[in-house]
């Protein structure tokens, strides 16, 4: 029944794609929708104009809330997107729920990819970082270089805000706490770790002003001054910075994590939305993405190019000399403790 | 009369009774039914969403969840104590303002609602962001005051609870003051004069005499404000600072988390119920069926 119910489906989602088309006699399109703001601008400037120019088709852009409203959109067997652009969370997520089809890597190429950055369903398609940043007004340019550095409110005195969220926050607990980045997750992988992280921001708490649950939050409050140091995603923190906040930030133990690229269940155009994928995912596409915004590459032969600045490509997350500093976020440590995390997370706020 | 004469009138005016009652009930059955399919249907249907947990197995994993976490014993406590708060703060202003407001002459106190009403036409979340430039560490009021030498250290008047209670405060005072308004508008001002010509004070005619009659407006007032602030989501996310986790916080973040919605379902269903305890003490506490008017008898 259930089969038979999504052929019909199918069948007369085919039909009314077709004859909407068929008036136009225009090439076929695709729908791509991603998180809007100067995020998307960047998106749209450099990978989606220029594939669908590529391509010979159409990239129609639309903007959604995340994969909450994909799940209610598949379970509701009425998905108007061919391509979501989610964080690598969600993607891994959606992944585990079946929501976002396999993606088929024959075509799409990743093997010049930055470690980490792909997963079954969901392509990699810019890396950013998770970073501590601190007002400049407060601490010039000795700001802290270590999560140690970060929690350590005598040698720093001032205010902090990090994230209301789980998300990103145990592992420079740990790190603050004196696990080396490579033992973060091994030391996570259990009730006791996460507490163990968890006492860490305890310690930390009565100084956090601010628990912030947005990248434009955290980037606001570097701006107003409202805190002297906070965690947050590099790329903001740039935006901030042009637009006047006296901000800097560090690679120093950041967490690399990365946006993607994933095709929702049912999807009306799912063939050739993996074709726009496969070239998305390409260095001679992904090239033009750090002029717009200082998101790094998942495809690193982009850095062999030499078509970006040196400058430019030196401040990207992805940048060999950047990259090894960073802690790529495990999205399978993610998908075990997530739920069970959170709620301790919460407690320890609530408390 | 005989008795088989009364018998016969009974029967009459019983069946004028049931025609009357299904006259009136076919009247109402058009607002009852919307109320069914836009009210009843959905929150019944979150019900049974609640009964299946992450796996979809029918369970009542979502409630035990509430019991073993003891943060959302918590969030609860934060959100019948902000709501506590803001209605007392709504009370404290709304009150005078509306007793002021009920004494102007017309046209100025036209100008006052306009006053207290401007603020409603404004969307909600720019008057939120509004209060974080006016509160923040580096806000208005921290700049003047300190300025002024008024204080030394900035005051923590946002990203937290005060600045939770500020925002809200200022968002649910308009409905208060309306009903209140309108209340004390009804109340015919010659009483006062009665009972001064009687030999009150205007404190004691106030309290015997102007305060009863307000209060049904008062409690209309309180109820709506209390209802509103339990749901309520924008300005303790924004001026809360992280801090403030209400309940209607924590269903966005199990609707993110979970699979399914069952989990957030079931927080829903605690708060209304929870709610509907908090008004029926309410009503048995304070009668409110008298003060408001409605119920059975007791007609004026």
């Amino acid at each position: 029944m259930r089969n038979n119910a999504t052929v019909i489906h199918s069948t007369v989602a085919a039909a009314a794609f077709a004859l909407t088309f068929a008036a136009g006699a225009s090439a076929q399109s695709v729908t791509v929708a991603s998180w809007g703001g100067s995020y998307q601008a960047a998106q749209s400037k450099a990978l989606f104009m220029p594939v669908a120019a590529a391509m010979g088709i159409t990239i129609n852009e639309e903007t959604y809330k995340g994969i909450g409203q994909v799940r209610t959109r598949v379970a509701a067997n009425a998905v108007p997107w061919d391509i979501i652009s989610t964080g690598s969370g969600g993607g891994a997520r959606a992944c585990v729920e079946e929501i976002l089809i396999p993606l088929d890597y024959n075509l799409i190429d990743v093997s010049n990819f930055v470690a980490d950055t792909h997963l079954p369903c969901c392509v990699g398609s810019d890396v950013f970082a998770t970073v501590m940043a601190w007002n400049t007004d407060t601490y010039g340019d000795n700001g802290p270089q270590s999560w140690a550095d970060f929690w350590d409110v005598q040698k720093f005195p001032g205010t902090r805000s990090i994230r209301g969220k789980m998300h990103g926050m145990l592992e420079p607990a740990l790190m603050a706490d004196g696990v080396a980045p490579r033992d973060v997750y091994r030391v996570l992988d259990s009730e006791a770790g996460i507490k163990r992280a968890l006492d860490k921001i305890r310690e930390l708490k009565p100084h956090v002003a601010v628990w912030w649950s947005s990248g434009a939050q955290h980037a606001q409050l570097m701006k107003d001054g409202e805190v002297d140091m906070t965690t947050g995603w590099n790329g903001r923190f740039d935006v901030a910075k042009a637009d006047g906040a006296k901000v800097a930030y560090t690679y120093n133990q950041g967490l690399q994590d990365y946006d993607c690229f994933g095709i929702p269940k049912g999807a009306p155009n799912a063939g050739l939305a993996m074709q726009v994928i496969a070239e998305m995912s390409k260095a001679e596409f992904q090239v033009n993405l750090p002029k717009y915004i200082t998101y790094g590459p998942t495809n690193a032969e982009v850095y062999q190019t030499g078509q970006v600045d040196e400058s430019v490509a030196r401040q990207l997350p992805s940048h060999p000399s950047n990259a090894r500093k960073l802690l790529p976020v495990s999205q399978e440590w993610y998908a075990k403790w997530e739920k069970i995390g959170s709620e301790m997370y919460q407690d320890m706020i609530t408390e | 009369m005989t008795a088989a004469a009364m018998d016969i009138n009974a029967a009459a005016l019983r069946r004028d009774e049931r025609r009357e009652k299904l006259a009136l009930f076919s009247l109402c059955a058009p607002a009852s039914l919307l109320v069914l399919v836009i009210i009843v249907a959905p929150v019944g249907w979150l019900f049974w969403l609640s009964l299946f947990n992450d796996a979809g197995v029918m369970s009542l994993d979502n409630y035990t969840r509430m019991f073993e976490s003891k943060s959302y014993t918590r969030i609860f406590i934060t959100t019948f104590q902000v709501s506590f708060l803001t209605t007392a703060l709504c009370v404290l202003l709304g009150y005078p303002l509306a007793y002021f407001l009920a004494q102007l002459p017309r046209r100025w106190a036209a100008l006052g609602m306009l006053a207290v009403l401007l603020p409603f036409w404004t969307s909600l979340l720019v008057r939120t962001y509004a209060w974080l430039v006016v509160l923040q560490r580096k806000g208005l009021v921290n700049q003047w005051g300190m300025e002024l030498g008024l204080w030394e250290a900035p005051l923590r008047l946002a990203h937290n609870l005060n600045g939770t209670l500020i925002g809200m405060a200022h968002i649910m005072l308009p409905f208060l003051v309306l009903p209140l308004y309108g209340a004390m508008k009804a109340i015919d001002f010659d009483y006062m004069k009665a009972a001064a010509n009687l030999g009150a004070n205007p404190v004691s005619a106030f309290r015997h005499v102007f305060l009863p009659l307000s209060l049904p407006g008062l409690f209309a007032g309180i109820i709506i404000v209390f209802v509103l602030c339990l749901g309520f989501f924008v300005t303790p996310a924004v001026l809360g600072g992280g801090k403030v986790i209400m309940v209607s916080m924590k269903i966005e973040t199990l609707v993110d988390l979970f699979f399914n919605f069952g989990t957030a379902s079931a927080l829903g269903v605690v708060l209304l119920g929870l709610t509907l305890l908090v008004l029926f003490a309410a009503h048995k506490l304070l009668q409110l069926d008298r003060v408001l008017g409605g119920g059975h008898g007791g007609n004026p």
